[in-house]
């Protein structure tokens, strides 16, 4: 209702305004050399990685075809038998109480997927052992794979120490969980740790139609956001 | 049911790929540490034993601009090349007030908009506003547009930008408000962005003054975005701090106003502050300039005849500098989406234009410089070596003008400065340069490198000048109140993720809750490894020493942007700070953050609540 009427005033009203959404280059652009218009399915898959991995079901899959392409997913990388600041087992079972808030949603529109570190360790055997210890549910898979395969994923996601000795040591690694909806290309991340609460707030909030957060009123200072 | 996979063929970049994790295993073998890693890095030639290219191959981002290695996922990434010094300098359009239709309430607008039919986002009523009515109004429309950030020579097509677009004249973004002290200004903020985001950003947003002085429901905080479809009405009353009980009134070249004039501020700026989304959304275009004048005292008059007499109208000219990416086969301006330590571009922008000129007369001009993020700092030279003549830190004057050889900006930190060009010869060409080195999205080095040429200035012809170099500006404010309480905010990495004082950000917890017109010591810290640019809202402060040393003499200034970690001024860190602040007149929730918006994006931030 709103969007139609305000082109139609701006249509009307003639201020040189370019239309709402503009795709440079193809409408009031000739062609410039050597630039390719990408379309958005193209730009979509060349950031990521298609690499082959597995299940802790022992499913073979590609990375962005299989787990990415068209979903709401939450990702995080960590090893089984991680002993930093215990924030792989701390964050699994963080993200355990984040899978209960989303609800059926997991495994149907949102997918939780956590990739290894340490590939020649974690099986899909111990994955799953992993897995069912935490008491996790369908629509958040365990992945491991090739090893060459996991780093170049990892770098490619960015969950990657500039410092090189930290960046070889696993206990070193990130805490962060990365968020998005990949058809609409809206990535973020919190740290795992974050209250499970937030974690299922945050993604609601980059969803089109998603829960907004309580406006916070200075005149009622006790009423907290959620 | 396991899809069939193919077996590629290795091509030329598989064997890169193959070859380099081989290097990681050679160096993981040989239990090289740091310094030896790096001592290796430094010492050993081209002929490039392996393990310094591996080391060189850390370099982890598969779109980190000129970082060359191809060494994480798929592409090496260089922004398309750009011939420098072909377009003009963009001067950002000066604002118009309009009458809004429908207008302005308290509480959110029953009505919706006659220019979009836009409803007003649901907001808390505003603080005081029958004491602040608005009198000047202005209307922006947040939409994509197309922008030539490459000259036309280039051949490069336009990127899609989002940035505000004023409705009555059409003019795109940077756009500056020139505000004045006693007019009240409310602006209206319409959200007209795409869900189509082009590759990165968020159509949600939070407009924030950044260093306004503004009640909590028009600050443009993190959480209180609104959607697409919606606008929201920022109240920003143009009131200067202390206003409402510390001191209701001072004077000022004979001059009495309301609040204390010693915290009249000059250069502020508004960016979007969307929750998680402030980087995507502010690189992609929402950030415009927001000049505050103070001629109700004789003072910042936006007239060189008058007050203290500083360059005025077309001599007067703001400037932000922001490093971006452009996707080598589209042209497009790209953002790394899974960088969480900090993005760096490899061209740099001003005013939107990569590498602009300026055609100046001989006589004095005032630059406002803003870095713009989300991570570069940068340290401005002059070419020809002449110094600059800074009048402000963070757009607050300084009690007297400073003259550098060069000033080092961490991000959203702003200097006012002139430039005197009355000593060029015709037809000289004088460059705007940045010369510090950063590698990486952590910190710079602190090195001192060949110059960037941000902005060429080409000295054209004469022109009156009737502004002068003042030899003072403004005192700084009384910290001769007491303090109230003691508080410390450590910006540090806990569990692989950023945090304060070791704790993830939760919007549901107030990591202080601050009595109104309190004033509070704040320590900055920070362990090093890292620089993070610290930022409270709503009220600027005062360094009272950096790591137990008096501050240096152009940080005697008032401040809302503290640089804290590696490489703050030379090579040397600044591991700890205490700042002198007040919360003064406003109520309500306000966050403390990194002002590297990729950090902050992660949670580097804190909320406060200043209640009754």
């Amino acid at each position: 209702m709103d969007r139609r009427h305000f082109l139609g005033v701006t249509a009307t009203a003639a201020l040189g305004i370019a239309a709402l959404s503009t795709i440079p280059g193809s409408q009031d652009r000739p062609e410039k050399n050597g630039f390719a218009t990408t379309p958005s399915e193209e730009r979509r898959r060349n950031r990521f990685l298609n690499v082959a991995l597995t299940t802790h079901e022992g499913r073979e899959v590609r990375f962005y075809d299989d787990l990415i392409k068209g979903k709401t997913v939450l990702l995080n990388f960590f090893y089984t038998v991680c002993t930093a600041e215990a924030i792989c087992p701390l964050g699994t079972a963080n993200l355990v109480e984040v899978q209960k808030l989303l609800g059926p949603r997991v495994g149907k529109d949102i997918f939780m997927y956590s990739i290894t570190l340490d590939p020649k360790n974690d099986t899909p055997g111990v994955l799953k052992s992993y897995a069912k210890a935490f008491g996790v549910k369908p629509g958040w898979e365990f992945l491991t794979g090739e090893k060459d395969a996991i780093e170049r994923l990892r770098r490619n996601l960015g969950y990657v120490n500039l410092d090189p000795v930290k960046d070889k040591d696993p206990s070193q690694h990130s805490g962060m969980l990365r968020y998005g909806i990949e058809p609409l290309e809206r990535w973020a991340g919190c740290a795992i740790l974050s209250r499970p609460k937030w974690i299922a707030k945050y993604l609601a909030w980059v969803e089109p139609a998603g829960e907004r957060p309580v406006s916070f009123s200075p005149e009622s200072p006790d009423v907290v956001r959620s | 049911m396991a899809p069939h996979i193919r077996s590629s063929t290795p091509d030329a970049h598989e064997k890169l790929v193959s070859r380099y994790m081989k290097e990681i295993r050679d160096i993981a073998k040989a239990g090289l540490n740091r310094r030896e890693l790096l001592r290796m890095g430094l010492v050993m030639g081209g002929a490039g034993a392996a393990a310094l290219q591996g080391a060189r191959g850390f370099k982890p981002y598969w779109a980190h601009a000129a970082s060359g290695s191809g060494s994480g996922g798929s592409l090496e990434f260089r922004s398309p090349r750009n011939t420098p010094f072909i377009d003009p300098l963009p001067i950002p359009p000066v604002m118009r007030p309009v009458t809004l239709n429908p207008a302005p309430t308290k509480g959110t607008n029953p009505a919706l908009s006659a220019v979009t039919g836009f409803s007003e986002a649901t907001r808390p009523d505003h603080q005081r506003w029958e004491e602040f009515l608005p009198v000047t109004t202005y209307e922006s429309i947040e939409k994509a547009v197309p922008h030539d950030f490459y000259p036309d020579i280039d051949g490069v097509p336009p990127s899609t930008v989002w940035t505000f677009v004023e409705p009555s004249t059409g003019n795109a973004g940077p756009l500056r408000i020139k505000a004045r002290y006693g007019e009240p200004v409310l602006h209206r903020v319409h959200n007209a962005l795409p869900a189509d985001n082009g590759g990165f950003g968020i159509n949600q947003t939070s407009t924030h003054l950044h260093n306004g002085h503004n009640a909590s429901e028009s600050d443009g905080g993190p959480l209180h975005f609104y959607d697409a479809g919606q606008f929201k009405d920022f109240h920003w009353p143009n009131v200067r701090a202390g206003f409402s009980k510390n001191i209701p009134e001072s004077s000022w070249n004979g001059r009495t106003v309301p609040g204390d004039v010693r915290e009249t501020m000059s250069f502020l700026w508004f960016h979007d502050h969307m929750h998680d989304f402030t980087a995507q959304n502010t690189y992609k275009g929402l950030a415009s300039f927001y000049t505050l004048f103070s001629d109700d005292i004789n003072l910042d008059t936006d007239d060189e005849t008058t007050g203290l007499r500083l360059p005025s109208g077309e001599f007067d000219i703001p400037m932000v500098f922001a490093d971006k990416v452009f996707d080598p086969r589209t042209g497009q301006l790209f953002f790394d989406l899974f960088n969480l330590d900090g993005i760096l571009g490899d061209k740099d922008t001003v005013n939107g234009a990569i590498q602009p000129f300026l055609e100046v007369k001989r006589r004095k001009y005032r630059f406002r410089f803003l870095v713009g993020g989300p991570s570069r700092v940068y340290e401005f030279f002059l070419s020809n070596g002449q110094f600059f003549i800074q009048l402000s830190n963070d757009g607050n004057l300084l009690p007297r003008p400073l003259s550098r050889r060069s000033m080092r900006l961490q991000v959203a930190e702003r200097v006012d400065v002139i430039v005197d060009f009355s000593k060029a010869g015709i037809g000289e060409k004088i460059h705007l340069q940045n010369r510090l080195e950063q590698v990486d999205g952590r910190a710079p080095t602190g090195k001192i490198i060949a110059p960037t040429n941000l902005v060429e200035f080409r000295v054209v012809g004469d022109a009156r000048d009737d502004s002068r170099v003042p030899a003072a500006l403004l005192d700084l404010p009384s910290r001769n109140v007491p303090i109230a309480k003691n508080r410390t905010w450590k910006f540090d990495r806990s569990g692989g993720a950023w945090s304060v004082n070791g704790k993830f950000f939760d919007p549901d917890v107030f990591s202080a809750v601050i009595r109104r017109n309190n004033a509070e010591i704040w320590t900055f810290e920070s362990p090093g490894g890292w620089v993070h640019p610290g930022h409270p809202h709503m009220e600027e402060f005062q360094i009272l020493d950096r790591d137990g040393k008096p501050p240096r003499i152009e940080e005697v200034s008032r401040k809302d942007m503290l640089g804290i970690g590696d490489s703050v001024f030379g090579t040397d860190n600044s591991s700890k700070a205490r700042l002198f602040l007040q919360f003064r007149d406003w109520l309500g929730d306000y966050p403390m953050h990194c002002h590297n918006t990729v950090h902050e994006d992660h949670g580097m931030m804190i909320l406060f609540n200043v209640v009754a």
